[in-house]
């Protein structure tokens, strides 16, 4: 190999004024950098560490759930904001099965969230989409689905029927 | 005269100066290419832009009226639609171009592909292609949620929930997807964000990467067969070959580039004058149930696979799949970047063409018919011809009311009216025997849910009675094949 003799050595060791304020001002920026890049991705990222806010909302009197049969019923999302419009409403299913044994359902089918419909004849939920199937009882009868109807977590004061909600179920949050 | 040009041509060389106008163009739009390269199979990279560009036009246009708002987004896009001057049209011509932008981008990297491009040296100019694709049917999966009408809602939710298929941080995906823990105002702003700022953005930046390579490591010449690309000479070959025909891609090279530009201008403009844009359906009302959420054109594909696969293999294939076909699809210039670039000496690449084309237009086919989703109206709808009520007993007709009115027609159709979620009953009678047609209407199973609960068995009787009867004329009942000597009971 024939190295180029180097004009002065002395320059690679010692470290010059200018390479000094280079490394300083790639360390101020640095700085400047997460200054601004932290609080960024604090912010897109809130929504990935904030927990669900679950909360306990009212469905109405326990009365107008007929014995035996399943009803439609929607709440408002607890947790809405001033310009969510429509989105803010939320449908279930309301089971009562006698007195105040109930089940509510989620409408999201477990496959892939589609709307489930109710067939008071045959006692069956379907859903448009990819055709699952579900039994009254929310346990699954048919198709692609991977588990029964998610259930709200409910309680009965005071004739009122309450449920826990403010979170859209999927499979790794099945517990609304 | 002469004083003229003399000054005009002065005026040029100032600018020149100080532009270098000239320096420009030869090292952009006046880079030689091959001869070869001026090719009707060339023309859907620039094409696949000049759809950009129109969605960057047409997008800026509607957002001047549109309000990202989930309480407002579908009012104004009713505005947009029926009130504001020409709003139909430009939302025509964006939802046109997307869908030509999708397919022309897609016969883009299947020329790249079959006429081997992406070998070496363009390794990174593929790399870079890959991350527009997704960047591209990232920005349509977007704008169908741009138009928050229903299909936009619950497509939110089937994304939701095929998120919430992810192990471990699924839940928290879902939340980072749905700005929250709902489909609200926050999911509508953050994919608003994604589809007019990150993703364009992006597109841009990469674009300008992409098309700098090609001038860079130049365009692909036309491949010939027997002519294998070895690193050790291809830079020396291309050369050679552009000494040897080299023009100028402007003006001797773009002709054709220009009238398919032309053409798929005035594809887009027929389709938004003929066919006008989608949508909106019904508003994004959560509570409005009586809904059929199917997405957008280019994403039938994986709404039917999500349909067909067995169930067990759904969550691996859902998540799983895209990442394979990445890694595939990000190694192949490494493990194929060298040797034969014609695809006329290519048959793998040639049948892996072929099939990715059956695969992806039958599944859309399907996708777009889903003969697996029940008609949810046929048990009130659906008509039962004559012949299937002619001559059957009381018990008979019986039996076919209650398949009427417990919603099995939603799923079985009689002479091809009704559902196809499950067997066309016409003929059931002649495949099952009574005692299978008991078994399968109390049991279910076979992806049929179990009417034990569900039927008296006066009705199990009846129904099994009518089923019985649903045969050709002169064909016997199914009879059980392993009593030879009983005869069917009828």
């Amino acid at each position: 190999m024939n190295e180029e003799p180097k004009p002065c050595a002395c320059e690679e060791k010692k470290p010059s004024r200018r390479d000094f304020m280079l490394w300083v001002g790639f360390a101020l920026n640095g700085i400047a950098g997460a200054m601004i890049g932290i609080p960024l991705l604090g912010y897109v990222l809130s929504a990935f560490f904030k927990p669900n806010p679950l909360e306990w909302i009212s469905l109405g009197p326990v009365d107008q759930f007929p014995e035996g049969q399943t009803r439609f019923a929607s709440y408002e999302n607890p947790n809405r904001r001033e310009w969510d419009g429509e989105t803010a409403h939320i449908p279930c299913w309301v089971r009562r099965i006698q007195a105040n044994d109930f089940q509510v359902f989620a409408i999201n089918c477990t496959h892939l969230g589609c709307p489930v419909r109710w067939f008071e004849e045959s006692k069956l939920f379907m859903c448009p989409c990819h055709g699952g199937a579900f039994y009254q009882d929310g346990g699954h009868a048919a198709g692609p689905p991977p588990r029964g109807l998610y259930t709200y977590k409910l309680k009965v004061e005071n004739d009122v029927l309450w449920i826990k909600g403010g979170v859209l179920p999927n499979l790794s949050n099945p517990n609304i | 005269m002469n004083k003229l040009l003399k000054i005009a041509r002065g005026a040029f060389l100032w600018v020149d100066d100080r532009l270098h106008i000239a320096k420009i163009y030869e090292s952009t739009a006046g880079h030689h290419v091959p001869q070869s390269a001026g090719s009707w199979f060339y023309v859907f990279g620039s094409a696949t832009l000049l759809c950009f560009m129109i969605q960057l036009a047409t997008g800026i246009m509607l957002a001047m009226v549109y309000v990202p708002s989930a309480a407002e987004a579908y009012t104004t896009l009713e505005y947009l639609t029926f009130q504001q001057q020409l709003g139909w049209f430009l939302r025509g011509v964006h939802f046109w171009g997307s869908n030509f932008m999708v397919g022309i981008m897609l016969l883009h990297m299947t020329q790249v592909f079959l006429f081997g491009a992406y070998k070496y040296p363009r390794e990174i100019t593929w790399l870079t292609g890959l991350a527009l694709m997704v960047l591209t049917l990232g920005l349509a999966f977007t704008g169908q949620v741009m138009r928050f009408d229903e299909d936009a809602y619950w497509g939110l939710g089937i994304g939701a929930a095929i998120m919430g298929r992810v192990p471990f941080i699924g839940g928290q995906l879902v939340n980072m997807m749905l700005g929250g823990p709902i489909i609200a105002s926050e999911t509508l702003s953050r994919f608003f964000a994604l589809h007019v700022f990150v993703l364009p953005g992006s597109v841009i930046a990469l674009v300008s990467i992409h098309l700098r390579m090609v001038l860079t490591k130049g365009i692909n010449e036309y491949p010939q067969p027997g002519m294998l690309v070895r690193k050790e000479t291809y830079d020396k070959e291309y050369a050679a070959i552009l000494k040897k025909e080299g023009v100028p891609f402007f003006p001797k090279a773009i002709s054709k580039d220009l009238i398919a530009a032309s053409i798929v201008i005035f594809g887009i403009l027929a389709c938004a004058l003929i066919f006008g844009p989608k949508g909106p359906t019904g508003p994004p009302d959560p509570v409005q149930i009586d809904t059929l959420p199917r997405p957008d054109f280019f994403f039938l594909w994986i709404f039917a696979i999500a349909a067909l696969m067995p169930d067990w293999m759904e969550t691996p294939a859902l998540l799983g799949g895209p990442v394979i076909i990445g890694i595939v699809l990000v190694a192949l210039p490494f493990f194929n970047g060298t040797g034969e670039k014609s695809w006329r000496r290519r048959p793998v690449a040639v049948m892996t063409v072929i099939l990715t084309y059956v695969a992806l237009g039958l599944l859309t086919y399907l996708g777009h018919t889903s003969p697996w989703s029940p008609d949810m109206g046929a048990w009130k709808g659906a008509d039962t011809p004559l012949e299937f009520i002619k001559g059957r007993s009381p018990l008979e007709l019986q039996g076919l009311l209650v398949i009427q009115s417990m919603q099995c027609r939603n799923c079985h159709a009689i002479d091809g009216i009704g559902g196809h979620r499950g067997p066309d009953l016409s003929d059931v009678g002649m495949r099952l025997t009574h005692a299978q047609l008991v078994r399968q209407v109390v049991q279910g199973g076979g992806n049929m849910p179990a009417y034990g609960k569900n039927l008296t068995p006066a009705q199990v009787d009846a129904v099994v009675a009518y089923m019985v009867t649903l045969r050709p004329k002169g064909v016997t009942p199914a009879r059980d094949s392993s009593q030879p000597g009983r005869p069917p009971m009828e």
